[in-house]
């Protein structure tokens, strides 16, 4: 029963509190995260010095280069390099981030349906996601080995971890087993909060279970689904730690953006370097971008649904949501 | 109505064939005696800790990566809580002017490729002689830690009732106070599990520990692994490798056993790997 003066007050006391909170994390991300990307839109404006001034001698330091290390991307020596990084990148994320959803909801699916070993089950769905990348992928270039349990397995003799479209599709098995779990997981999440009479109603109007699945669980799971979706492929598209350590460095077949980007940076030409990692970073914004805003990524949403709920409660603005379709 | 109780079990059967076979894979490895080392028996025969014994061998220098691995993701996590509890809470409780602005930031900012940091970050440490310190992989790990640990937390912190808080401030707490002596005991389990999340993901970390550190005595024990050389320098040392493997993963996964509940609560809550 506060009066709209006495709760404008309190708006701005919490808004000063909040300010206060928040203020350590924003210095840390500022130092960590802001400055960082800033430093890197600079330095790909910019080549160590490897030319020759007009007396013939060698330039010391960094020369302002314009848009030269990203013209060099598109259209020069290094072309072929880029695109075929930016195309393995691409198909990685389309491919392995489409077989972890079906793997992931046939799992969830499962997973709802037990009635025991349930501890068990969430146990062990758990052991891909807690071993570290790079160990996994020292896993399964021992299992890919050309006399290694695999070969033994399928009765052939492929050279997995060589140059190549098996190179390729080792990278997406190993993948596809760490992270699938994952997303089995969150549809789980997402599966048990579908009220049962849901299910019911369905059965009495005849609905088969297939009919079931498409017309009810999906739709309902969608949402949880998407923001999972949305978080796979922003990770696969900085892919590096797999196909390092599986496959190796300077592998045409497997070179992601991450990896081109590194390499360069590894051999001192941060120039390049950094222009890659921008140009990453503007892939992953853009496309994180579309999932919000064309396939309505909830990535917020209870932070809204509070949010709307002060708007219809009290007077003070909020702001218009920015990255949530309002 | 049978065979659904059968299809129900296979179903389960295999998902935990499909988890835990390559584990065990590692495992079944890890404890082969060297020479046979690429025997595809299921069950190693005889049972040897050869390989164990190798991993921890003076030139090898493994125990020293563990080591890394554990101040390196322990400060991270420490750091990564104290800055971001009361951030969480803000979000959590605090109605204020641009909030879903700010949560958007600070989810954005876990989307961020780790290699848009290491490139300009490479550069600067090199300038200011971090190289080969603990520094320079704990202050850029934050960058992925801390929007974890805050979305996590914030799940966390919505989950308890507000009504605690307002009772508090009642009686004559302020709102800080009650958050320290309410709030913050009562949310330890939330905490807790973020804590393990972070660790987690930091343990893991492998792009900025493989820039940042070319000291081999530095290393992380990722790292380290993946840079294992045979007797030779030029066979793949698989056995010691695996061993390695295991020791890295095993106290992971003991976690995982004894948290699991929690550490599901804390994934899908907060949404975010």
């Amino acid at each position: 029963m506060t009066t709209l003066a006495r709760r404008g007050d309190a708006a701005g006391e919490a808004g000063r509190l909040a300010a206060l909170l928040l203020s350590p994390t924003f210095v840390v991300l500022g130092l960590v995260v802001g400055y960082p990307l800033v430093a890197a839109l600079r330095e790909s404006l910019y080549q160590s010095g490897q030319s020759v001034d007009a007396d013939g001698f060698v330039v010391q330091g960094d020369q302002f280069a314009g848009l030269d290390n990203y013209t060099g991307m598109f259209s020069g020596p290094a072309a072929t390099r880029f695109w075929n990084a930016f195309g393995n990148t691409t198909f990685f994320t389309v491919t392995t981030v489409a077989a972890e959803v079906v793997i992931g909801v046939a799992m969830a699916l499962v997973m709802h349906q037990a009635l025991r070993w349930r501890g068990l089950v969430r146990a062990s769905i758990l052991v891909p996601w807690a071993i570290p990348t790079a160990v996994s992928a020292i896993l399964w270039q021992w299992i890919f080995q050309a006399d290694g349990v695999a070969n033994a397995l399928i009765g052939n003799q492929i050279l997995w971890t060589t140059e190549g479209w098996q190179a390729k599709f080792a990278v997406m098995i190993a993948d596809v087993w760490k992270t699938a779990p994952f997303i089995g997981l969150l549809v789980l999440a997402g599966l048990q909060v579908i009220p049962r009479d849901v299910y019911e109603a369905a059965r009495v109007d005849g609905a088969s279970p297939a009919r079931q699945f498409w017309s009810i669980t999906l739709p309902l799971v969608r949402p949880v689904l998407v923001v999972a979706v949305l978080f796979r492929v922003l990770d696969s598209l900085r892919m590096f730690d797999l196909p390092f350590v599986l496959i190796g460095n300077r592998k045409e077949s497997v070179e992601t953006l991450t990896m081109l980007a590194w390499d360069e940076a590894s051999n001192l030409r941060f120039g390049p370097a950094a222009a890659y990692a921008t140009i990453l970073f503007v892939y992953i914004a853009v496309v994180a971008f579309v999932f919000v805003k064309l396939l309505g990524a909830d990535v917020i949403g209870e932070v809204r649904d509070r949010g709307r709920q002060a708007r219809e409660r009290g007077p003070e603005p909020l702001a218009k949501p920015e990255v949530v379709p309002a | 109505m049978n065979t659904r109780v059968v299809l129900r079990y296979a179903g389960l059967a295999a998902i935990l064939v499909y988890c835990l076979a390559p584990f065990y894979w590692m495992l079944a490895s890890a404890f082969r005696r060297p020479s046979d080392q690429f025997s595809l028996s299921p069950i190693p025969n005889p049972v040897s800790a050869t390989n164990f014994t190798a991993v921890f061998g003076t030139d090898v220098g493994f125990g020293r990566a563990l080591l890394n691995s554990l101040v390196v993701a322990g400060i991270a996590t420490v750091l990564t809580l104290l800055v971001g509890v009361s951030a969480a809470y803000a979000l959590a409780r605090l109605r204020f002017r641009f909030k879903n602005a700010v949560a958007a930031l600070i989810i954005a900012t876990s989307m961020f490729p780790g290699i848009s940091l290491v490139v300009p970050l490479l550069k600067l440490f090199t300038d200011i002689n971090w190289i080969n310190t603990y520094q320079a992989m704990i202050v850029p790990s934050m960058s992925f830690a801390l929007p974890l640990a805050v979305w996590n937390l914030n799940a966390f912190f919505r989950q308890m009732p507000g009504e605690l808080e307002e009772a508090a401030m009642i009686d004559g707490c302020t709102r800080l106070q009650a958050f320290r002596r309410i709030i913050l005991p009562l949310a330890a389990p939330g905490v807790f599990t973020t804590a393990i999340i972070t660790f987690i993901t930091a343990w893991n970390e492998f792009i900025i520990a493989l820039s940042m550190v070319n000291d081999k005595s530095m290393q992380t024990a990722t790292v380290a692994i993946s840079r294992f050389t045979g007797a030779y320098g030029f066979d793949q040392p698989f056995g010691t490798q695996m061993a390695a493997g295991v020791v890295v993963t095993v106290p992971l996964v003991i976690l995982v056993l004894v948290f699991q509940r929690r550490i599901i609560a804390g994934l899908t809550a907060g949404g975010v790997k």
